[in-house]
Formats: C-alpha cells, sequence, structure tokens
C-alpha cells in the first residue's frame, strides 16, 4: 500500500468518513449497464442458486433455482439468464462505426491500414465483488463447451440452445476483466475502493456493505459503526441484516431457511411424481408451485439489498467527472467487444480450456503494457493520484525558475534548453534519468542534469537542472509553446507515458523446441467436461 | 579403503574444472539441443560463459549470447575482448542514447550496431534478451548461450529461442524469480507458464537435457559458503573454493566501542554481523536504521580496512568501489544514498537486491528486507531476495536490522496457495529466513543508536 494510501486511511478512521483516493472517475460507466447479482449454493461449485439481473433498477429480473442440484432445472435457470443477457450484448453489435486498424498485408509482410467496423458502444456487465467476476468466468468455463441437441443429436444433457453462446460471452467477459483498466466486466466493490479509502482493511473492503457504510454513512453516523453493523447485526431469526453481496450466501440463511425450503420443495415434488389422479395432481402441483414460490422469495430477500447496494455504489460514481483518458481505454474495451463479436459470427470454435504458448505470452505482455498504462493514465488525469506518485518520489511538481537556451553537440545542432525547476518533492532521480511530463496531450522527455539545494537549505526545496529533449519542432529554434518559461507551474513524471510494447512475439505454428513445438491441429472440437457420478442425483 | 580419505581430501580447484569440462563436452560435442548449468552465487558463472563463447568460436559454430541487461552484455563483450583480443565480436544495441558501455569502442575487434544484419559474419554477437527478441528474418545461428537463464521469463525465451539451434543455459536458481507486474495465476501449472523462469519451460518441455551444477564458489568466502548453500541450496550443496584464514580484513584504526565499531570487528573476525536495534514497527524508510547503515558504511572507510585474500600476497585497501549496501525497496536505496551523501560518503553502490544479482563486493552491508516490518509478505519472504543480499560479499556481511524478525516470522508463515502442476520451491522463504536468523544471531550486536 502506498503512503498516501495509509495516510487516507489513517485520516478515514479519524474522521469516521472514507477519504476520496481520486477526484475523478477512473473507470468508464456504461449509460445502460447490466447489472447481476448471483448466488450459489454452499458446498457445490458453480451450482447457481439465483440471480437478480437486469439494466432497470426498479425492475430486476429474478430468476431461481428450486432445486439446485437438479441439472435440467439448472440449465432452465441458465436458459433464462441467457434470454436476459444475450439480447442486452446482441443490442450493441449491430450499431458500427468505420476504423482503421495496421495489419501485416500476407503478400507483402508489409503492415498497411484496413479499413475494419468498430460497434460504437460496448455491453458492460457489473456485479457485486471480485467472488461474482470469478463467478462468471466459471459459469463461462461450464457453459460454452455443452452441445446442444440441435449440434450433436447425441449428446447425453443437450443443453438449451443458446446456452454455449451465452458461455462463450461470459468467458469473453471474464477474461478481459482481467486485462488492468478494462471496464466490460467490474466489480462494484473493486471500483469502489479504487475511488475511495476506507479505515479498514482492503479484506474488509470486499463486502460490499460494509465499504458503502463507510462511503456514505446513513445521517449521523460514524463509518466504522455502520461497517460494523453492515458485517454483523442479525434480526431476532438470526439472519444478517444486510446479506453478503455473495455469490456466497451466510451459512445461518442456509441452515435456517434455505434448506428446509429446498426440503418441503423436494418433497412436494415427490408428492406430484406420486399422485394417483388428476384431482390429487392438481392439489400437489399447487404445493409445489407455493413451495417453489417460496425458495424465489428467500433468493429476492437475499439480493434484493445487493442489487440496491450495487446500483446506490453506481450513483456515488457517477457523481465524479469521468477522467480523460477513460474514454481512450474503454475504446481498447470495444475493439474487445467488436473482434468477439466478430469470431462468434465467423463460426469460431469457442476459447480452449487453455491458451497455447503464445498465446498465453501474449496475454502477458497486454495486460503488463495495460498495466503500466493505466498506471500512468490514472496519475495524469488526476493531481490525487499523482500526489502519491509524488509522495512515492516517483514525479515531482513545481515553478520553473530558470531557462537557459542551450544545443546539442551534433552538425545540425538541436535545441537542448536548460530548465531549472523548484520543488519541494523529493523524487528519486538517479545520474541521468529520464523524466516526462504531458505537453498537449504528449510526453515530452527531459533529462535530469543535476540538483543544487534550494535556498531553504536543509532538503525542504529543491533547484532540479533538467534538459529538455524532444517535441520542440525540427527548427533551430523551439516551437512555440513547447518550452516550459519562468513561472510556469510544470509537472514531470520518472515513469513513462506511453509504456512501450514488446517484440512481436512468433506465431503458434512456429513454437520453438524449447516451448513444447507447434500445438498441432484441434481436429476434433474441446469436449464438455466428462458427466461424473456428481452429475446425477 | 583409500575412497574415505580422498573424499575427506577436497580439492576445490579440481572439482570445479571437472565440472567445466563435462559442460563443455556436452556443449560441444553433446547430442541433446539444450544444456543447462546451474551456478551458485560466485561460482565462475562468467568465467564459464566467456570461456564457452571462446571455444564454441574456436570450433567455428556461430554464436549468439542472450544477457538479461545491457550492463551483463557489455561486462561478457569486455571479458571476451581480454581474453582474445583478435576475436570478431558483434555487440547489438538498443536505438535508445547510450545503449552500450562507452569502453566498447576502444576495442578494434568488437563492432556495434542497432541492425542485426550489420553484424552477419562475426564469431560471437551479444545482446539482451529484449533487444534479441526484435530481431527477425535471419538465418537462425547454431549456438546460442543464455545468461542468467533462471532470471529470464519463459515469454522472454519463447521470443528469441527461433533465433538459435542449441542453446547453452547458464544461472543461479536461487536468486530472485523473474516477476510480472499482473497476476499470471491463470496459467500457474502449465508447462509454458510464460510468467516462470525460462529454465522450468525449458525442462518441462526437455527433461532429457543434461543439467550441470558448478560446486565450488569462489567469491563466498568459507564463513558464508557453508550458511548459504545450507540455507538456499539445501538438495544441492556447494563449497568455499577457498578455507578459514585464506581471507583476512583487518582495520587500521582501532574501534571506538561503538555499535557499528563493534560490528564491524565481529564481522572482520567471523564474516557475519548483526547489528540489531531495538525493536520498533517503522515506515519502510526507517531513519534510524538507515542512519545505522549509512553510520557502519562510514566507519568501514573511516577505519583503514585493508582486505588480504588469495588474488594478491598484500593487504588490499578497502576502498568504497568495494563496498556495497543492499535493500530490499528502492526508496529505502535512495533513502540510504541520501544518508551517506550527508555523511560525506561517495562511491559507495547502494541498491536493491533485484539490481545486486550478479555484482561482487569485498563487504556489504544489508539492510533486513523484513526490518521493522508489522507484516512478512511474500516480497519480503522470497528466498532470492534474502540469498542476493547475503552471497554478494567476499569477507563479510554486515547486517542492519530491527529486533523481533523471528517472533514476525512465527507470526506470518508462508500461506501462498499451492497451485497444481507447479514445481513448490524449496527451501521456502520462511524457512531460508529462519535459517540465517538463527546463524546471525550467534553474531548480534545490539545497539541503541
Amino acid at each position: 500500500m502506498s503512503l498516501i494510501a495509509t495516510l487516507a486511511r489513517l485520516e478515514a478512521v479519524s474522521t469516521g468518513r472514507a477519504q476520496p483516493a481520486a477526484t475523478v472517475r477512473h473507470r468508464h460507466l456504461s449509460a445502460r449497464p447490466l447489472v447481476f447479482v448471483p448466488l450459489t449454493t454452499a458446498g457445490e461449485a458453480g451450482a447457481p442458486l439465483g440471480a437478480l439481473v437486469g439494466t432497470d433498477r426498479d425492475a430486476p429480473k429474478l430468476l431461481a433455482v428450486p432445486q439446485p442440484r437438479d441439472r435440467d432445472l439448472r440449465f432452465a435457470f441458465l436458459s433464462e439468464l441467457a434470454d436476459v443477457v444475450l439480447p442486452y450484448v446482441d443490442g450493441f453489435a449491430d450499431a458500427v462505426e468505420a476504423a482503421e486498424r495496421a495489419e501485416t498485408d500476407p503478400e507483402t509482410g508489409k503492415r498497411i491500414k484496413v479499413e475494419v467496423e468498430l460497434c460504437a458502444d460496448a455491453p458492460q456487465l457489473i456485479v457485486p465483488s471480485r467472488a461474482g467476476i470469478d463467478l462468471v468466468r466459471l459459469l463461462g468455463r461450464s457453459m460454452r463447451f455443452r452441445r446442444t441437441a440441435e449440434q450433436d443429436p447425441e449428446a447425453p444433457f443437450p443443453a438449451p440452445p443458446r446456452v454455449p453462446l451465452l458461455g462463450r460471452w461470459l468467458t469473453h467477459f471474464g477474461e478481459r476483466a482481467r486485462v488492468p483498466g478494462s471496464s466490460l466486466l467490474l466489480a462494484t466493490t473493486d471500483v469502489l475502493s479504487r475511488h475511495w479509502a476506507t479505515g479498514q482493511s482492503t479484506l474488509e473492503d470486499q463486502h460490499l456493505g460494509a465499504l458503502l457504510a463507510w462511503i456514505d454513512p446513513p445521517e449521523g453516523r460514524l463509518g466504522a459503526e455502520a461497517a460494523q453493523e453492515a458485517e454483523l447485526a442479525r434480526d431476532a431469526d438470526g439472519q444478517l441484516l444486510c446479506p453478503p453481496a455473495g455469490p456466497a450466501t451466510d451459512p445461518a440463511f442456509d441452515n435456517k431457511l434455505l434448506a428446509p425450503a429446498i426440503e418441503r420443495y423436494d418433497r412436494a415434488r415427490t408428492a406430484l411424481a406420486a399422485a394417483e389422479d388428476g384431482l390429487e395432481a392438481d392439489d400437489r402441483l399447487g404445493a409445489l408451485t407455493a413451495a417453489e414460490r417460496e425458495i424465489r422469495a428467500l433468493v429476492e430477500s437475499r439480493t434484493r439489498p445487493t442489487w440496491d447496494a450495487v446500483w446506490r455504489g453506481l450513483d456515488l460514481l457517477r457523481e465524479l467527472p469521468e477522467g480523460a483518458r477513460v474514454e481512450e481505454r474503454w475504446t481498447r474495451d470495444r475493439w474487445s467487444f467488436t473482434s468477439h463479436r466478430d469470431r462468434v459470427l465467423a463460426g469460431e470454435p469457442p476459447q480452449p480450456r487453455r491458451d497455447d504458448a503464445v498465446t498465453a505470452a501474449n496475454k502477458l505482455a497486454v495486460r503488463e503494457r495495460e498495466q503500466a498504462r493505466l498506471e500512468a493514465q490514472e496519475a495524469l488525469d488526476d493531481p490525487l493520484v499523482m500526489a502519491g506518485r509524488r509522495l512515492a518520489g516517483e514525479a515531482f511538481a513545481g515553478e520553473v525558475v530558470d531557462v537557459v537556451m542551450a544545443y546539442s553537440d551534433s552538425k545540425r545542432p538541436s535545441p537542448r534548453p536548460l530548465v531549472t525547476v523548484r520543488t519541494d518533492d523529493g523524487p528519486h532521480l538517479g545520474e541521468r534519468a529520464r523524466v516526462y511530463r504531458s505537453l498537449g496531450g504528449k510526453p515530452q522527455a527531459a533529462e535530469f542534469v543535476g540538483r543544487e539545494d534550494g535556498p531553504g537549505g536543509d532538503g525542504g526545496e529543491t533547484l532540479l537542472v533538467l534538459r529538455i529533449l524532444d517535441k520542440m519542432g525540427r527548427g533551430k529554434e523551439p516551437e512555440a509553446g513547447s518550452v516550459p518559461e519562468k513561472g510556469d507551474r510544470v509537472c514531470f513524471t520518472l515513469f513513462e507515458h506511453e509504456p512501450r510494447g514488446g517484440a512481436k512475439l512468433p506465431d503458434p505454428e512456429e513454437t520453438p523446441w524449447t516451448h513444447g513445438g507447434p500445438p498441432g491441429e484441434e481436429a476434433v472440437p474441446e469436449a464438455a467436461d466428462p458427466v461424473t457420478e456428481e452429475d446425477l442425483l | 579403503m583409500t575412497a574415505p580419505a580422498e573424499a575427506a581430501v577436497f580439492d576445490p580447484g579440481a572439482a570445479a574444472a571437472r565440472a567445466t569440462d563435462a559442460i563443455l563436452r556436452d556443449t560441444l560435442h553433446g547430442a541433446a539441443r539444450g544444456v543447462v548449468v546451474d551456478s551458485p552465487p560466485g561460482a565462475g558463472k562468467s568465467t564459464l560463459v566467456v570461456r564457452a563463447a571462446l571455444e564454441l568460436a574456436a570450433a567455428g559454430r556461430p554464436l549468439m549470447v542472450v544477457a538479461q541487461t545491457n550492463a551483463q552484455v557489455d561486462d561478457l563483450v569486455l571479458r571476451l575482448a581480454e581474453q582474445n583480443p583478435d576475436l570478431p565480436v558483434g555487440r547489438l544495441h538498443s536505438s535508445d542514447s547510450d545503449p552500450y558501455d562507452k569502453a566498447l569502442d576502444a576495442l578494434d575487434n568488437v563492432r556495434t550496431s542497432a541492425k542485426a544484419a550489420d553484424l552477419a559474419g562475426l564469431g560471437v554477437v551479444l545482446s539482451t534478451a529484449a533487444k534479441w527478441a526484435h530481431v527477425k528474418g535471419v538465418e537462425p545461428w547454431e549456438h546460442a548461450i543464455v545468461d542468467e537463464a533462471y532470471q529470464m521469463r519463459s515469454d522472454a525465451l519463447l521470443a528469441v529461442a527461433n533465433l538459435f539451434q542449441r542453446a547453452l543455459f547458464v544461472g543461479d536458481p536461487g536468486q530472485l524469480d523473474p516477476f510480472s507486474i499482473v497476476g499470471g495465476e491463470q496459467w500457474a501449472g502449465l508447462s509454458y507458464d510464460p510468467s516462470a523462469s525460462a529454465v522450468s519451460t525449458l525442462l518441462a518441455h526437455n527433461p532429457d537435457l543434461p543439467q550441470h551444477r558448478l560446486p565450488v564458489s569462489w567469491r563466498l568466502p568459507a564463513s558464508a559458503a557453508p550458511l548459504v548453500s545450507d540455507a538456499f541450496y539445501p538438495y544441492t550443496p556447494f563449497r568455499s573454493g577457498t578455507d578459514h584464514g585464506d581471507r583476512t580484513l583487518s582495520f587500521g584504526v582501532p574501534s571506538d566501542g561503538s555499535g557499528p565499531d563493534r560490528v564491524i570487528d565481529e564481522a572482520a573476525a567471523s564474516g557475519w554481523g548483526l547489528l540489531e536495534l531495538p525493536a520498533r514497527h517503522t515506515p519502510r524508510t526507517d531513519p534510524e536504521a538507515v542512519r545505522a547503515v549509512a553510520t557502519v558504511v562510514r566507519r568501514l572507510l573511516d577505519r583503514g580496512g585493508a582486505a588480504t585474500s588469495e588474488r594478491s600476497p598484500d593487504p588490499v585497501p578497502l576502498t568504497a568501489g568495494r563496498i556495497a549496501v543492499g535493500t530490499a525497496h528502492r526508496d529505502q536505496a535512495a533513502a540510504v544514498r541520501a544518508a551517506l551523501a550527508e555523511l560525506g560518503v561517495a562511491d559507495v553502490t547502494v541498491d536493491t537486491a533485484n539490481r545486486l544479482q550478479g555484482r561482487e563486493y569485498d563487504v556489504t552491508v544489508v539492510l533486513h528486507p523484513l526490518s521493522g516490518r508489522p507484516d512478512a509478505t511474500a516480497f519480503h519472504l522470497e528466498t532470492g531476495r534474502l540469498c542476493v543480499l547475503a552471497s554478494r560479499h567476499r569477507h563479510a556481511c554486515v547486517v542492519v536490522c530491527r529486533a523481533g524478525v523471528g517472533e514476525l516470522l512465527d507470526d506470518y508463515p508462508s500461506t501462498e496457495p499451492v497451485q497444481l502442476g507447479t514445481l513448490v520451491k524449496f527451501p521456502d522463504g520462511w524457512e531460508a529466513n529462519h535459517a540465517v536468523l538463527a546463524h546471525l544471531a550467534e553474531h548480534r550486536v545490539a545497539w541503541r543508536p
């Protein structure tokens, strides 16, 4: 944790309210996000119990699985989920704008510009917590290899028609969420704790109720009190007043409310199957429906508070103005969405279970570049984030006190003006270190030449001499405005603004012997997970 | 019944020569596409790389050398030129400003260029892994030497492996593992996990490659080799090339009785010294500990140290250039630099463990990674970090630390999740830290600054 984050947390403790960790919003928020609040069944990985899902905060769609171990009911749940998610996703597929992309021409091997489509907007999925993102990934993994009856009439348990496609999309959302700074799939707790520092640990920040209690405590209450209440307060029946945001449920709920309800449902179902005549069946069907309604009500009672909390979190986030470079990062999300749309349209197989060596290395390279870019952009967009970097010695701000014109030694001397900056910051500048400032949105590089202690002595103020290296035009005299002037306030960073990408990796067919050689052709599409005894109850 | 007697007399020179011969035989005449050499700290890894390069060049095999940093590449070029000034050597460099050491310009047979094509036909071409990755569309080299292969990431090897047909991989498995600034759990357990080390991927796919080990550390003194070997290389032990008494460190100015002077004397006599400050939770740049480190360095210089070793019959003065300070974090290094500047000390190397890898000094002063911390994270417990810090010295190592690290370790046992399919690294940082701490406790000087 950075020093400024520690200080902000201390301040939150002493004031009883979360402190801002950002002055602008660093993630894109869609005008019409799809909020997804899922619950799972304890003891069985990825078995959904229910969910609230939708784009209208006043009218979420409630999905529930009355017997989570029944695979038919589970498929029915996934099918209903697909009926909500896929139309939402498809709604962004058709509005496109023309864009250009650099591609390698297969004949000449040269980089050329190609006209392509870029979706004008992209879907955005919001889940309450990080565990929700993991569940999205798990659901995607469990669905995308399933075969429908149409694809494979021999499949023992054919999936409903649109379920495999939902699996591919959820996999894409889950995979994209691993890219730093992406916004296709966001966890509310992650985004909120990026923008506010609470007086509790980062682990406790993953409790959505407690986090909101710190950020926006009820009138006249302290954050710490309100957070503790959100975590622990229970009603007369021993149920949490603020149910966990899931997907896991509270054990007291499981034991006292859910298990008996499921048992009643099971009994009603067995009774219905044993009905001997129509009249009896009608009665028993009524009992079954009542049991199912009861479970739906239970699911709604645990998801609705979270659903409202997610929207309240979004409201709080929307109060912050969007950071200047957020749009640029969202454009990359749109590219990601567009390219997956194209893969689906082209009939490509679902994402493989495991990346091959080249794909894995490429993904890692992209994520490292995006991480560096995100850190730089957040600092450039937000003086509070930059203050943290300045405090850490990774940037400095100050006033220009002197500018001396100088030139390079080459045959055609170019301007290399020496700029003296007076600063109170203590940057960790090594000999000839490179520093950068933002000049009209583009980074201008300078070289650290030397330092003198300021008039104050004792290290408070320092004078730093920098040599400006570029962005001054081609002429002998620097272009107007390209060199800071005496009296200007400037802010230089020790980190690069536009991280450079690494070298291009070989194609998968050219995977070298050190990495096992080419992966070989996938002759048959990957099969779904084999059915085990536990699947058949 | 002569075997026990033979085993009792260990001839480090002969053991090292046998290992080197076997490595060169496999490299030059073996059938395997790769040879892996594990080298403990200061075991003559660079010497081996230079010798293998010269022999491959002499055999007429076009050779590329992959190192991890520009400093390492420049160092190898200078050593090659020193050993064989007539060998045509190419230094492939980046197109940044100041891409290589200016000393290379003075060498007649060294050609430097930012384009691989300009260096075609030279016997040996050297560059960093990052630069090699940009080389495309050239005839593959017959042979490669990959230096510091354990510090190279698997994805970096993927980017360059098509440039050569066969390769010698040399590195130190005990030093810091390569790292990634983003999580790579997704690929943990895959044989080609891109964030793992190049050697682990190589061996996962080619388990039959010959593996060798250099058995003797020429850098570490007899006082340090057993501890470093036991704590960090428990299954692949190594020995010191010198014996107790081969190296001595003496000071012209007697101790003034202060903590720093007493710890210096303890370290000079035994090879290790622990300057223990009172227990306290502090910020990373603990001002008292930083000042203590700087004071020890100042006193090392002021007291007219002289080092006697097998390298020369006469004592060599202990100068600023032969002392290094090691820390875990960059801000700690910056704070120590500032404190040294205040005490008027210049030219002492102060750096983090990552940047001290592969370097060698007479005396090192280490700010313990766990000093003053309220918690022990995986970063601070990493085995390689402590191993690098504890194995840079030829004579003595002084560790500056707050009391209470033992209790801290007991409060924070390693809890890293175990991933299926990954090799669990032994020893873990927790155990290695305890081993080092137990040894240092015997050389403890308590001091209240």
